[in-house]
């Protein structure tokens, strides 16, 4: 079984390369002479202001945190999906409910967050 | 097989695929920027070449030639790393596509995708979390607040849509029994194509590809009246194309990826009636795949004119109050399909 | 040496050099990015076990969320990226110690252990088995793992509550 995942080792090789040499080639064929104003930040052509060291705000880290819980949520229901027809065949409904509960009681946390406002955005 | 045999194998598969996604970004920047003349009643490049066609071509060339600037206030092992990134991801997702049935070539038995594996849905699925990578960095190491800006609203769009395609993707699952995208081409044989089976998850999929491509309506990390390019405001010369050939690229895998799971990937309903001999079955299934492909192409490139740029709140709320809802509400009516009609 | 023995090295080496990377590198970004690596490494040693979903698995959570969190955590904290987050006083004496009685632990239970060394078999999917497994044996664990990632949205949810008043 491992040889099939060989082709995908060669795979992410070759992407690799791919990618560096597509980025490095500038270097071979470009022309390299860098000034001041030329590597300045770019600010719609006034001198910036600041830098980029500024706090961004915490709703990306809850839409991150939210991404992670479901995340996980997916990956509990995928191998649950694959087997589900033989499933179905031996146990009848009782495939079906502890999903459904699993599901449910995870979708009960989104609406509460839902309901709080988190996802609100203005 | 042996391991030699295999090696050389799938290195000819690679390289045959990269020539083609190079060649394809080609046609298709050139189609889009066609198609979009043609939609806004413009003319479009026509100078370069017949009717324009090495258009694209000429613009590869310029950028190869152009200084590549590093800003000053960037973190320059970080600003060469985000592009490598986009491009990485973008180059090693298609190696669990199938384009065809698998065939006989010299006596050998040839699959027609790169690597044939078990769990291939999800192979695509975590490299394209991955692709979150190339925009943060890329947002993060330029020191410009327009790259911040557009990088951290990009990776926020993307894993928010993240999780309503992979929701969808468990509808395909329960119907296909496999997560090995050939197994789920065959399972899709008929007229019992998910995507008539399953139109919420296939609207859900459909969208959240395009929000993961970046493409209008979902393109507001590089909105250009509010953040110039996004994340790639100080990127140039081949920095710069490389994230524009990762962006076409990663449209071209989307849209064979909505083939695959959706859209019967290369089957044609009922060929086998027609009692054709087995090599030319085979080319027109070849033959259907790139056709599905390059319909979804054309789908992509007429929404980006017909539908307006959504704002960013909107963007959120449609991903999270309405397509992760409905692609549980998917996942459901699946389990609720297998159930009652005994698929 | 087979091939399987040189990507098995490869492997490992990616894992333990990333990770000596993320622990001693002053940047903060860079120690993220290394551990990307590292995530990396270790998925490849899942997929030669044979565990393809788990591989599968270490990187969609592990990658593909968590480190995406901790980029965000870092990027939401002004000013970190600039500080040397090494810490000044070091135990080498201590430390060596330490580690010198874990490591001799370490290969002695790897010399004195009698290992199984006929070749196991690897199962053709591992998915399926977990997935039945799931709503059989492992039924309360799995209702129970849903209770707990409710807290973590709860958890989640108050977090930005107090943002916004």
């Amino acid at each position: 079984m491992v040889t099939n995942y060989i082709p995908i080792f060669l795979v992410l090789l070759a992407a690799s390369i791919f990618g560096a040499a597509v980025v490095f080639s500038s270097r071979i064929f470009g022309p390299l002479r860098p000034n001041k104003v030329k590597i300045m930040p770019y600010e719609s052509g006034k001198d910036p202001i600041g830098t980029t060291n500024e706090r961004i705000s915490i709703k990306y880290y809850l839409v991150a945190m939210l991404f992670i819980v479901f995340d996980i949520e997916v990956i509990y229901v995928y191998p649950w999906a694959v087997e589900f027809k033989k499933l179905f065949a031996q146990y009848g409904l009782f495939a079906f409910v502890p999903m459904f509960i699993f599901l449910v009681v995870l979708e009960l946390g989104f609406v509460y967050i839902f309901m709080k406002g988190g996802l609100r955005w203005d | 097989m042996n391991i030699t045999e295999i090696i050389v194998v799938s290195l000819i598969k690679i390289v045959l695929v990269i020539v083609m996604i190079l060649v394809a970004v080609i046609f298709l920047v050139y189609f889009e920027r066609r198609i979009s003349a043609w939609i806004q009643y413009r003319i479009g490049p026509n100078r370069v070449g017949w009717k324009g066609i090495l258009q694209t071509t000429a613009d590869v060339m310029k950028l190869l030639l152009k200084e590549d600037i590093v800003p000053s206030a960037s973190n320059k092992t970080l600003h060469t790393l985000a592009p490598i990134i986009a491009l990485f991801v973008a180059f090693s997702t298609y190696a669990v596509i199938p384009f065809g049935p698998d065939v006989t070539i010299f006596g050998y038995q040839v699959k027609l995708m790169v690597a044939d594996v078990n769990i291939g849905v999800l192979y695509v699925l975590a490299l394209t979390s991955l692709g979150v990578y190339g925009i943060t960095f890329a947002g993060y190491s330029s020191g410009s607040k327009y790259s911040l800006l557009g990088g951290i609203r990009s990776s926020a769009q993307m894993i928010s849509y993240e999780v309503s395609m992979g929701f969808s993707v468990a509808g395909v699952l329960l119907l296909s029994e496999s997560l090995n995208p050939q197994k789920i081409v065959l399972a899709q044989s008929g007229w019992m194509w998910n995507a008539i089976l399953q139109p919420i998850g296939f609207i859900t999929f459909v969208v959240s590809a395009f929000a993961e491509t970046n493409r209008l309506p979902f393109d507001l990390p590089e909105a250009e009246p509010e953040l110039v390019g996004g994340y790639h405001t100080e990127y140039s010369s081949m920095k710069f194309a490389g994230f524009f050939l990762a962006e076409y690229a990663n449209m071209i895998i989307a849209s064979a990826m909505i083939t695959t799971l959706y859209l019967g990937g290369w089957q044609i309903p009922y060929i086998d009636k027609l009692g054709l001999g087995v090599t030319l079955t085979t080319l027109l299934q070849v033959g259907a795949f790139f056709l599905k492909v390059i319909f979804l192409l054309f789908f992509f490139i007429w929404v980006r004119w017909s539908i307006p740029r959504f704002r960013y709140d909107q963007l959120m709320s449609l991903g999270w109050k309405v397509m992760f809802p409905l692609s549980i509400i998917n996942i459901i009516w699946v389990a609720c399909l297998i159930m009652i009609f005994n698929l | 040496m087979s091939l399987y023995d040189i990507i098995f090295y490869l492997f490992a080496a990616i894992t333990i050099l990333s990770g000596f990377i993320v622990v001693t590198s002053k940047n903060i970004v860079y120690s993220a990015f290394s551990l990307l690596f590292t995530f990396f490494g270790v998925a490849g040693i899942y997929v030669l076990l044979g565990a393809d979903f788990i591989a599968i698995v270490q990187i969609l959570v592990y990658v593909g969320g968590i480190l995406i969190l901790l980029l965000f955590g870092v990027m939401l904290t002004n000013k970190i990226t600039n500080v040397d987050i090494r810490t000044g006083t070091i135990h080498v004496l201590p430390g060596a110690v330490a580690v010198g009685v874990l490591m001799g632990l370490l290969l002695s239970a790897m010399v004195w252990t009698e290992w199984k060394t006929q070749p196991s078999e690897t199962p053709v999917t591992t998915t399926v088995t977990l997935g039945r497994l799931l709503i059989t044996d492992y039924i309360l664990i799995f209702e129970l793992l849903g209770i707990l990632l409710l807290i973590a949205l709860i958890g989640a949810a108050s977090i930005a509550r107090r943002e916004q008043e």
